[in-house]
């Protein structure tokens, strides 16, 4: 009862706000995210990995395949910030050069999924019927298969390697976002400037990618944010089962093939430790990014 | 409620068809007909012939779907190619015991600690305990399973010494319950952990919406013990949707298995497809993918129509 006293009723508010600037999207949306201080604290580290991936050779103190039998196992110190392997090569460098490998197989396949996703869902969304009946059905399939056996299965049969895994994760990946955009343009496809546009007869496909797909962007960029994390997670348990990244190349799934060693877990702790708290850490934050942006982005969500 | 089930139960018949289609279509596309793969290169061409008319390599390819399919349901998934001989269902029977335990006593596992933590988690909301626990789960989420079972293998077994590094039983000893028990614990635990801290966060949303019913400040008011209040009058309506949660689980519990079974030498139908898929066994392969799917597909059917039943307020 003595909220309903409290608050102004919405025309007084409205009243107050048409005599100040008019609040953008972008501003709001700022307001918000920045409140959120995992979210920030997830971005900014983020960051800092994805920096240090670009910019690796410079960063890196030794060349990745940079091999020293002489220095194996050698326990984190100065020289070897995180200690080295079994062939003596620096785990530090192999980290950040891991990081271009597990972050490009991240953003491409999630760029790629969300792509194919995205006009799938909205033609199913937005023609319903047989369209929508076949698509969805396409997509139930696909899912009903558990991803790690739809994906060992695509990689025997296509050979592993980094072009090849994206498009594995790209055919495997666009089934969630699909449904997602589906339900979106199921209950935007009847607003009234869908309608609207419709009378002045503007043509279909102008309908679905400028009129309602911007309004349905919000859920896809938490979706795609979320699903940058579940394919690094993803295609680092396919490397470490020996089905992804092949070695000489890096990356954080296949540096801990060989850690399942008792010699390594009894002398080198180090070996396993360091490519799995890097793989922890990304996942984190992009999971913290995408909650923050989807409270940021909800429009439920007032101040 | 009957004409729900089996309007249910039908829905999920072209879908079940799909995916042996779908199946059927990866293994077609693989280089080298994988069923050209089972012939010896070194036999004559008579012989191959004979092979080819035999497997009705020859036939169009519907009719050797057709084929394939009507065994298949039949229970017959087809020889391996690299163990000459032995039948794939045979092959899967024999580790079909040990996935189920695992996967039985990670769910057990599961419910038993994310739901008590999940509901200490929504008792006092954005308290220390509560903030603990939300962050733990968020870990949980982000850990790549392989690498939490690497980590306790060798901290706990290798470096400890409190646990076996892998494998059903100890070897050459005769049956153990405890010694069974003592195997299970880090697998069952691994498996359980990303569904563990999903389950948590589903607890703890159910139950401070429930928490929040009109029923609910009914039953304080009426002076019952908070504890009452919490269990029998909140958990019990928030852990409905739960059921639904545990249909979308058993994927992931089937994925998980895999790569958890590879870590702890575990015996089971993950192992026994990632050894297959090194191998290039695709009739072992293409079973367990058919296998997994469809087992998924029932799960769901399962948790839907247990949903409707358990659930008085939905009409069909």
């Amino acid at each position: 009862m003595s909220e309903l006293q409290t608050t102004p009723s919405p025309e007084i508010r409205l009243k107050e706000n048409i005599s100040k600037k008019p609040e953008t999207m972008t501003k709001i949306f700022w307001e918000k995210f920045s409140k959120n201080k995992l979210a920030i604290l997830g971005a900014v580290i983020l960051f800092i990995i994805i920096m240090s991936a670009v910019f690796a050779p410079l960063i890196a103190p030794y060349p990745q395949e940079q091999q020293s039998l002489l220095d194996k196992y050698k326990a984190p110190g100065l020289e070897h910030l995180m200690g080295t392997d079994k062939f003596g090569r620096d785990i530090f460098s192999r980290i950040l050069y891991g990081a271009r490998v597990s972050l490009l197989v991240g953003f491409a396949s999630v760029v790629g999924s969300i792509l194919i996703g995205t006009v799938l869902g909205a033609l199913a969304g937005y023609f319903r019927g047989i369209v929508d009946a076949v698509i969805m059905r396409v997509v139930d399939i696909v899912l009903s298969i558990p991803d790690i056996f739809l994906l060992i299965t695509l990689v025997t049969i296509f050979k592993p390697g980094v072009d090849k895994l994206i498009l594995i994760f790209c055919l495997t990946g666009w089934t969630t976002t699909a449904r997602l955009v589906r339900g979106e343009f199921l209950s935007l496809r009847s607003r009234e400037y869908v309608l609207a546009a419709k009378t002045i007869g503007t043509k279909t496909h102008k309908i679905i990618f400028s009129h309602i797909l911007p309004n349905a962007l919000g859920p896809i960029i938490v979706s795609a944010t979320l699903k940058v994390g579940s394919v690094i997670l993803a295609e680092s348990a396919l490397s470490y089962l020996g089905f992804g990244i092949q070695p000489p190349i890096a990356s954080w799934g296949n540096m801990l093939q060989d850690a399942q060693n008792f010699t390594v877990m009894i002398q080198a702790w180090w070996y396993p430790l360091f490519p799995g708290l890097f793989i922890l850490m990304t996942v984190l934050c992009f999971n913290f990014v995408g909650d923050g942006l989807r409270d940021a982005l909800d429009p439920k969500n007032i101040k | 409620m009957a004409a729900y089930i089996i309007r249910r139960t039908l829905m999920s018949i072209p879908i079940l068809l799909g995916i042996t289609i779908l199946s059927f279509v990866i293994m077609k596309a693989a280089p080298g007909d994988p069923m050209t793969l089972m012939m010896d290169p070194k036999i004559s061409q008579a012989d191959r012939e004979q092979f080819i008319e035999k497997y009705g390599l020859n036939d169009p390819q519907y009719v050797q779907y057709l084929k394939w399919l009507g065994n298949m349901v039949q229970g017959d998934f087809g020889t391996s190619i690299v163990r000459k001989g032995t039948p794939v269902s045979e092959l899967i029977m024999a580790r079909l015991p040990n996935t189920l335990l695992l996967m039985l006593v990670s769910t057990i596992l599961a419910l038993m600690i994310s739901i008590p933590f999940g509901v200490l988690s929504a008792k006092r909301p954005y308290s220390k305990i509560d903030y603990g626990i939300t962050f733990t789960s968020f870990i949980g989420l982000a850990i790549p399973n392989f690498w939490f079972g690497l980590i306790l293998i060798m901290v706990l077994s290798v470096n400890l010494g409190w646990f076996p590094t892998g494998g059903v039983e100890t070897l050459n000893t005769e049956f153990n319950i405890f010694d069974r028990i003592h195997h299970l614990i880090l697998p069952a635990f691994v498996l359980a952990t990303a569904d563990m801290a999903g389950l948590t966060r589903y607890t703890r949303s159910n139950m401070l919406d429930v928490l929040n019913q009109d029923y609910i400040r009914t039953a304080r008011a009426k002076g019952f013990k908070e504890n009452r209040v919490l269990f029998k009058h909140g958990l019990r309506n928030a852990l409905l949707p739960v059921i639904t949660i545990f249909g979308l689980m058993i994927p992931s519990f089937i994925g998980g298995s895999v790569v958890v079974e590879q870590i702890f030498t575990w015996p089971g139908l993950g192992k026994l497809f990632v050894d297959s898929a090194f191998q290039r066994d695709y009739p072992v392969i293409m079973a367990m993918t058919v296998i997994s799917a469809v087992l998924v597909v029932v799960g769901n059917l399962i948790a839907d129509i247990l949903y409707a039943i358990v659930d008085p307020r939905i009409e069909y």
